[in-house]
């Protein structure tokens, strides 16, 4: 009989104005999150193993310079020889869009990035970079002291970092919260190692203008977890933040990373603001897609889905390079006094006939992952910040893309997740990550995130996957200043090269330094 | 075997009404404090009504002296319910899951409401016959739920407030058990300590019901405890208005906006000082203020051609617009034809120049986030200075340079950085205290005030008192509140902690 009055106040209940409610109170969400894998470059780029027969070049388009590969490298390149007083100029991307992996896009809430997302100041020696970011306005004019002053909102909106550590948020990416004794004096003695290396300004960027100090170079020959190692260094912490930064830069671990470029991490970094902070870095909403867009203005001629088959120098001067169109599914036929190959270099040794061939190349694999939400769920402790990390977590945590947004009450956003896979031959986890599905790809970040966004699932509307197959060069030990990096800046004229690759470090310094030096070489000789 | 079972019905009656009441209030209180309130109120009556069914399978193990059991969950249920509002709203104030005292208490509260029924049934069971007895008891549980729903909104949220009739049921509760102890004493053998339990929760009730107030002011959100007379949710913020007498109160986000009886303090000290410099201003632009009552003060000017309002929420220019209690505070402002209403996001509108304007009011709420710190940075200011004429001003409304010093000087120091000649001032505001404002122009207003007619607080006298700065207030140096520091928010954050 208890049963009957408690279904009949049920009924009561049901019958007034509050039933909506239950019934809404009830829907349940689907369990199957919604996105795709994107990003139809490496199906693509595979085609080129798997065409079997070349078709016959149904145009011809003729050209000053036909430069390959709409990256960073490649658009800077373009720009310069723009600058430069080269009047036909094409680019051929494969992809829909130029950007390589400084990729973004958007969506009715934010734009996003797909890959790099950030520049720290430059320091003095960018003297290519520094001039970039004067003629497009980021750097507005120099304090009394030479300090550039950059354009605010380009600068990292305050917080810039947190880090999840003892179930709660805090400020900033070192986990030095609640550190025992040991740890303490360990991050203070790392702290006086890098200062001795900054001290003897031997790191900078762009990496070729580092100085060859005998010790430094020495370093390069073991791995930063054998340099960590023969320091003394041991505690979890500050082993897990030096793996946490050469993880975001490099591509690769502690054990797979050289200790020259590990080290380089830390102590190269001198850029200086007149209105920031040293530590402060350049971003935006669409990460460096920003960048990518300002390079590209008044580039006329960027020919998207365009994958690169052969290009060759022809004999009595000149270049040739074939390409097919995917998109009006033809091969073309470009013809131009020079050429620029801004691709990586596993890349251009298949397609350039004669190249030698570079056996010591290590690409580093990444996920990155873009998921919209409804709304950023609040977790316990420090505000969500732009770069929010997860102390020990598979990945490399994520930014929010709305950060740099001027909205004062943004509730809807995308943050991007990244997760740089080590720790197995990149081969076999290219092979591997060919094999997950959307939904295991989308279970694998919930997961990275799970511990401070235990709900997030319930927050999320959209999940989309870029898998970078190669997403990076990594500087693995020797790499950086052993034989093959050497071969590797050889320009043969009427084909000049630029890549990251040629740098051992996929940054943006290094691709637009590369990109105008290699436009210059290109200009000297035309 | 006492007769008069109609006191018994009655008792499900009355014990029918506070059981839906109960859950009323928590559903009510939980989308007072945590917003969404479809949300809540499903949530809350899903919980509720499994707890109920908890009970009544629960009574099944209730063997012994029913009548006794019966008294005590009226008890129980007199002092949980009774204190449930008071309760939370304490407990709110003190805890970070507010969700799991909030479920506990909803769940334990039904779990006994469920118990009560059945338990009457079987104490009534041979005193009717059966179809009698079912028909009887439901058509009472139907009666009672139903006067239950039409007291709430219409009589006890807005003449008692939730925390008094939280308190009131109570009581009508704990009159139920003592009823019944009265009614079957002979069934009762030591009934001393029921009685005594009985009357005790009585006095506890009595005293919470006579000294809500009190009560209420435990807890942080101690100013909810006047009647809330309105409240909403909006995309951009918690939209509360409460008044006790003639104290009309609006809170965002469960910050005080104004209290009825000063805020001509405030919105007079906002206005006044810059605009009586002007003489030349014909367009005024106002940032925040979606309660129009500095529009009502720029109003005051004829010279006025037109005024500018930003605000975010559409919501809260529609209430201020139309709410006629709430017109009688703005004189109508929002319908002048002086004035045009935008519900933009004051940042990325000001994107593209706007106006010009020759005066411009900055009434956004403090900074005490993040995103509201944008609102406060050079490059905010930088992006307003290109719609303001070559001789414009603008004020800040800038915290409390008593409570929050750095932060006030902070916003000086910011406007400064800007390249303005600021002039900073502050004025009482009783239900805020010491309130700290900023004018800032491009070269420093030279001209004599002329004041409007009928101002409360501001008059010539008082405008030279303002700029005065006591010891305890007086400028400190601070960093430059950016975009990429944030120093105003960290400023805040710590001195509004202490």
């Amino acid at each position: 009989m208890g049963e009957v009055s408690c279904m009949n106040r049920r009924r009561f209940l049901a019958a007034s104005a509050v039933a909506p409610a239950l019934i809404t109170g009830s829907c349940t969400r689907e369990q199957t999150v919604s996105g795709r894998i994107i990003g139809g470059g490496h199906a693509m780029g595979h085609r080129l193993r798997t065409l079997g027969t070349v078709p016959k070049p149904r145009h011809t388009v003729k050209a000053d310079v036909v430069v390959v590969g709409g990256g960073v490298a490649g658009l800077a390149a373009a720009r310069k020889l723009q600058q430069l007083g080269v009047e036909k100029i094409v680019v051929l991307e494969l992809e829909e869009k130029a950007g390589g992996t400084s990729l973004s896009d958007s969506n009715a809430i934010n734009a996003y990035p797909w890959g790099a997302h950030y520049v720290p100041l430059p320091g003095k020696d960018c003297h290519e970079v520094l001039e970039l970011f004067r003629e497009i306005g980021l750097i507005k004019g120099h304090d009394a002291a030479g300090r550039p002053i950059y354009d605010e909102m380009s600068l990292c909106h305050d917080p810039q970092e947190r880090l999840f550590i003892h179930g709660e948020w805090h400020e900033g990416i070192s986990p030095t919260a609640g550190l025992d004794a040991k740890g303490q004096e360990q991050f203070k003695h790392f702290a006086e190692e890098i200062e001795k290396w900054r001290a003897k300004q031997v790191f900078t960027l762009p990496l070729d203008r580092s100085l060859r100090d005998p010790e430094a170079l020495e370093l390069d020959t073991i791995t930063m977890a054998d340099w960590l190692n023969q320091k003394g260094f041991n505690a979890e912490a500050l082993l897990w933040q030096v793996d946490y930064s050469c993880r975001d830069d490099f591509g690769g671990s502690i054990h797979e990373v050289s200790a020259w470029a590990g080290l380089h991490y830390f102590a190269s970094r001198t850029g200086e603001a007149a209105n920031a902070e040293h530590e402060t870095v350049l971003t935006w909403e669409e990460g460096n897609g920003w960048l990518v867009q300002q390079l590209k203005t008044g580039i006329s001629d960027i020919r998207a889905q365009h994958l690169v088959m052969r290009m060759e120098a022809v004999e009595g001067g000149g270049v040739e390079v074939d390409a097919f169109d995917f998109y009006h599914e033809e091969m073309n036929r470009f013809q131009a006094r020079a050429a620029v190959c801004a691709l990586p270099r596993f890349v251009a040794q298949r397609i350039i006939p004669g190249l030698a061939p570079i056996a010591g190349l290590e690409y580093a694999p990444w996920v990155v992952a873009n998921l919209t939400l409804d709304e950023l769920p609040p977790s316990p402790g420090f505000h969500p910040a732009w770069d929010n990390v997860v102390y020990r977590g598979p990945s490399l945590g994520y930014v929010n893309a709305n950060h740099q947004t001027l909205r004062s009450r943004p509730i809807e956003t995308v943050i991007t997740h990244y997760e740089a896979l080590c720790q197995a031959p990149p081969a076999k986890l290219r092979e591997w990550m060919l094999t997950q599905t959307h939904a295991q790809w989308s279970e694998r970040v919930l997961g990275a995130l799970a511990a401070p966004h235990p709900d997030l699932r319930e927050h999320v509307q959209h999940v989309d996957i870029w898998l970078w197959g190669h997403g990076m060069i990594r500087p693995k030990p020797g790499f950086l200043w052993g034989k093959d990096r050497e071969l590797m800046q050889a320009h043969r004229p009427p084909i000049y090269f630029a890549h990251t690759d040629m740098s051992g470090m996929a940054l943006f310094e290094e691709a637009y330094t590369r990109g105008v030096q290699a436009a210059q070489a290109l200009k000297a000789a035309l | 075997m006492t007769p008069r079972p109609w006191l018994l019905l009655l008792s499900v009656f009355a014990i029918a009404t506070c059981g839906l009441v109960y859950e009323l209030i928590a559903g009510t209180l939980a989308s007072y404090l945590l917003g969404d309130s479809v949300t809540q109120f499903s949530t809350i009556i899903g919980v509720y009504l499994f707890a109920m069914g908890v009970g009544s399978w629960l009574s099944r193990f209730v063997t012994g002296n029913l009548i006794r059991t019966f008294i005590r969950v009226e008890f129980l249920i007199a002092l949980l319910g009774g204190c449930s509002a008071a309760l939370l709203f304490v407990v709110f104030g003190w805890t970070i899951s507010f969700r799991i005292p909030l479920y506990s208490l909803v769940f334990l509260i039904g779990c006994f409401v469920g118990l009560e029924i059945p338990l009457l049934l079987r104490i009534m069971e041979g005193r009717f016959a059966f179809k009698d007895l079912v028909s009887n008891v439901f058509s009472f549980d139907y009666i009672g739920a139903l006067l239950a729903s039409l007291l709430f909104p219409l009589v006890l949220v807005p003449h008692l407030g939730l925390v008094r009739s939280a308190f009131l049921f109570g009581l009508i509760n704990a009159s139920v058990g003592l009823l019944a102890l009265h009614l079957l004493r002979e069934e009762l053998a030591r009934a001393g300590k029921l009685w005594f339990t009985g009357l005790s929760v009585t006095g506890v009730l009595l005293l919470g019901l006579l000294k809500g107030d009190v009560i209420t002011g435990w807890g942080e959100l101690a100013a909810f405890g006047d009647p809330v007379i309105y409240a909403e949710s909006t995309p951009y913020q918690r939209i509360v208005l409460t008044r006790q007498k003639d104290d009309l109160r609006l809170f965002l986000n469960s910050n005080l906006q104004f209290s009825s009886r000063d805020e001509y303090r405030y919105h007079e000290a906002l206005v006044h000082p810059g605009l009586s410099r002007l003489p030349q201003a014909k367009t005024v632009l106002i940032l925040g203020g979606g309660d129009g009552l500095a529009a009502r003060e720029v109003l005051r000017y004829p010279r006025i051609e037109s005024i500018t309002l930003c605000d975010l929420d559409p919501a809260m220019t529609k209430l201020f617009a139309s709410a006629p209690m709430l017109t009688a505070q703005n004189a109508g402002a929002l319908s002048s034809p002086r004035l045009h209403i935008e519900n933009a996001d004051a940042f990325t509108w000001l994107g593209e120049a706007r106006g010009p304007f020759d005066f411009v009011i900055i009434d956004f709420p403090d900074p005490s986030n993040f995103s509201l710190g944008k609102l406060y940075t050079t490059t905010f200011y930088q992006r307003l200075l290109k719609s303001m004429v070559a001789g414009a001003a603008l004020v800040v409304q800038s915290t409390s340079p008593y409570v929050a010093r750095q932060s006030f000087w902070c916003v000086d120091a910011t406007l400064r950085a800007c390249g303005l000649v600021t002039e900073p001032y502050h004025a009482m505001v009783p239900s805020f205290g010491e309130w700290g404002f900023v004018l800032a122009s491009r070269q420093s207003l030279s001209g004599p005030a002329v004041l409007p007619p009928d101002l409360r607080f501001v008059t010539e006298e008082v405008l030279s008192q303002l700029p005065k700065f006591p010891p305890d207030m007086s400028r400190v140096e601070t960093e430059v509140n950016r975009l990429n520091n944030q120093a105003l928010v960290r400023y805040f954050e710590d001195e509004w902690a202490k």
